[in-house]
């Protein structure tokens, strides 16, 4: 607990520097994920540039920063998603449970089935219907008992605060579903796999205040067993949700804090000038 | 205030719309002239010798004919079904793997040699794609056969298919497959349970291009399949021996001196004419069929 205290509230712009081996053997419990260094590019475009930041268990994490910052870009790099992006490069080290998800001997489809990720435009399977939208990734890895794949259904449907509005009609397609059902279908699909970690990227911004305040109630329900890292534009939703909170500009990891410290007394000019709304 | 009246009285502009729409009916009617002229000429000239005999009976020689004895071309019919067959079973899974490779793994070293080799196979005529099934089958067999008519067609089918089957996926926006992978599915995966189904008019649809396209093709097999006037004597003998194919039997029977013979073309283009256009409705009903499973 200490050790967490004292990292966040630390500016990472430089190298953690913490090895490999002492995470393992010492057990950090806190920490979940931690990138280090990590640069994307796009060819030439740097999308992040050396960003070190911890994630910690029970905890949510924030990303914000204005539009264009590698917010998603960064999100991405957690779970290995870059890997089939065209031209996308990615270097520095990504570490879950201490080791390095980019390492040549890990299995990219096992780091996301540990680390789930919502995306910022919900994609559901056009042909499959609501039900198999849901469980696709336990069906299609060769579950079959109906029992439970009801059950999983249900309970990610629930959580998703979708289980309502979709109940009667299961068997329809996702794509017959609005946009902002369609998100929380998304977000259900991701659910259902049990991921230990869970990014976000701005999962409520094309959901009305109602829904998007059950995703922020299902949040705080959801980081009592997991490490959650949501992106958002929204300030006050950021503030309310999380507990670290790191300000990206323009490629970098400006600051890096808890989220009190941060929106109270933020240590850099430019964290300070984005949050009272005079850029951004 | 600009007014746009100022340029263009509705006037005017009602006539200019009036104009196109006239322009592109104009062109869908050119488009379909040919097709309807093709299709008039072939019944006009065939529709008498449309007759049960034709769906029963074999041709044997000409001699038959000429005796007004009763003729058809049942063993060229079933011959084709047999051969056609053969060739989507051999071109399916080739064609459509090429083009799962070309769409998903475009950063795969074997994709850009893959890329020409396809596009060489798909602008090679016709004519050498039998004579390389000759080489490869009728050769080492020492007999024309059904088998390697199959595979002519085959060579016919797979750059089609490989090509649409491409294009087929690559309409498919990438944020599927991202959703697919973000889920923890394996690539294969992704492809073969979201991307595919969600591609599968445009798939089945190439499939039937090249279906028809190499359905249509005598020159590659007169010297695979070869041709027959008969029905062997086992089924097998469709496939291991030579047999008759409704492109290659339109050919002969259209160069042969028989007036008959000339008739019975004509039939044999009707019934091509039927099979091709009856496998692009059984299409157009399959892809349409609604399956969320
Ligand atoms: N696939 C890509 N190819 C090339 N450049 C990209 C790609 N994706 C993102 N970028 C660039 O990388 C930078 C960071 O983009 P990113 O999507 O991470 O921003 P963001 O912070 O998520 O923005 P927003 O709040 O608008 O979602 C941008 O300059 C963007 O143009
Ligand atoms: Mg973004």
């Amino acid at each position: 607990m200490l050790k967490n205290k004292k990292l966040a509230g630390a500016v990472v712009s430089e190298k953690t520097n913490i090895p490999n081996k002492k995470i393992e053997e010492n057990g950090l419990p806190g920490i979940r994920m931690e990138s280090r260094d990590l640069t994307v590019k796009y060819g030439t475009v740097t999308g992040v540039k050396n960003i070190s930041l911890p994630i910690c268990n029970e905890k949510v994490t924030a990303l914000i920063g204005p539009s264009g910052c590698g917010k998603t870009t960064f999100l991405r790099s957690l779970n290995r998603m870059h890997d089939i992006t065209r031209n996308a490069t990615v270097s520095g080290e990504v570490l879950l449970d201490g080791r390095n998800i980019y390492h040549p001997k890990v299995n990219p489809v096992d780091i996301r089935r540990k680390v789930g990720i919502i995306f910022q435009k919900p994609t559901p399977f056009p042909t499959m219907s609501i039900f198999n939208n849901v469980v696709a990734g336990l069906k299609l890895v060769g579950i079959k008992n109906k029992k439970l794949l009801n059950e999983v259904c249900e309970r990610a449907l629930k959580q998703a605060a979708l289980f309502d509005e979709v109940k009667d009609r299961l068997n329809s397609p996702g794509g017959s579903l609005s946009g902002g059902q369609q998100q929380r279908l998304s977000i259900a699909r991701a659910l259902a796999i049990e991921p230990e970690v869970i990014l976000m990227d701005e999962p409520t911004s094309s959901l009305d205040p109602q829904s998007s305040s059950k995703i922020e109630d299902l949040i705080h329900e959801l980081k009592k067993n997991y490490a959650i890292v949501i992106v958002t534009h929204n300030l006050q939703q950021a503030g309310r949700v999380s507990d670290n909170t790191g300000f990206f500009y323009l490629g970098e990891l400006v600051e890096f804090g808890e989220t009190e410290k941060i929106y109270t007394n933020p240590a850099n000019k430019r964290t300070e000038e984005y949050l009272t709304g005079k850029f951004g | 205030m600009k007014n746009f009246s100022e340029h263009k009285t509705l006037w005017q502009r009602n006539l200019w719309d009036r104009f196109m729409v006239a322009l592109l009916t104009f062109s869908t009617i050119m488009v379909m002239l040919p097709l309807l002229i093709i299709i008039g000429y072939v019944v006009v000239n065939g529709i008498s010798a449309l007759n049960w005999d034709l769906f029963t009976q074999e041709l044997g020689s000409p001699a038959r004919a000429m005796q007004g004895k009763s003729t058809g071309l049942i063993h060229t019919m079933l011959g084709t079904a047999v051969v056609d067959l053969l060739a989507i079973i051999i071109a399916a899974p080739v064609g459509l793997g090429a083009g799962i490779m070309l769409s998903e793994y475009p950063d795969h070293k074997l994709n850009p040699i893959l890329r020409v080799i396809n596009d060489t196979l798909n602008g090679m005529p016709a004519i050498l794609k039998g004579l390389l099934a000759f080489a490869l089958i009728v050769k080492p067999m020492g007999t024309f056969s059904g088998l390697s008519g199959g595979f002519a067609l085959a060579f016919v089918m797979i750059p089609i298919i490989a090509r649409s089957t491409e294009s087929a996926l690559m309409s498919i926006p990438w944020s599927i497959r991202e959703a697919g992978l973000a889920i923890g599915l394996p690539r294969w995966r992704v492809v073969l349970s979201t991307v595919m189904p969600a591609a599968r008019t445009g798939l089945v649809t190439g499939f039937l291009i090249a279906f028809a396209r190499a359905a249509g093709e005598a020159a590659p097999l007169m010297f695979t399949s070869f041709g027959n006037n008969y029905l062997p004597n086992h089924w097998t003998g469709m496939i291991l021996g030579p047999v008759d194919t409704l492109p290659q039997r339109l050919y002969s029977l259209a160069i042969s001196p028989y007036k008959e013979w000339h008739e019975l073309g004509w039939a044999a283009g009707i019934v091509l004419l039927g099979f091709v256009v009856t496998l692009f409705i059984i299409a157009r009903m399959l892809t349409r069929e609604k399956n969320y499973d």
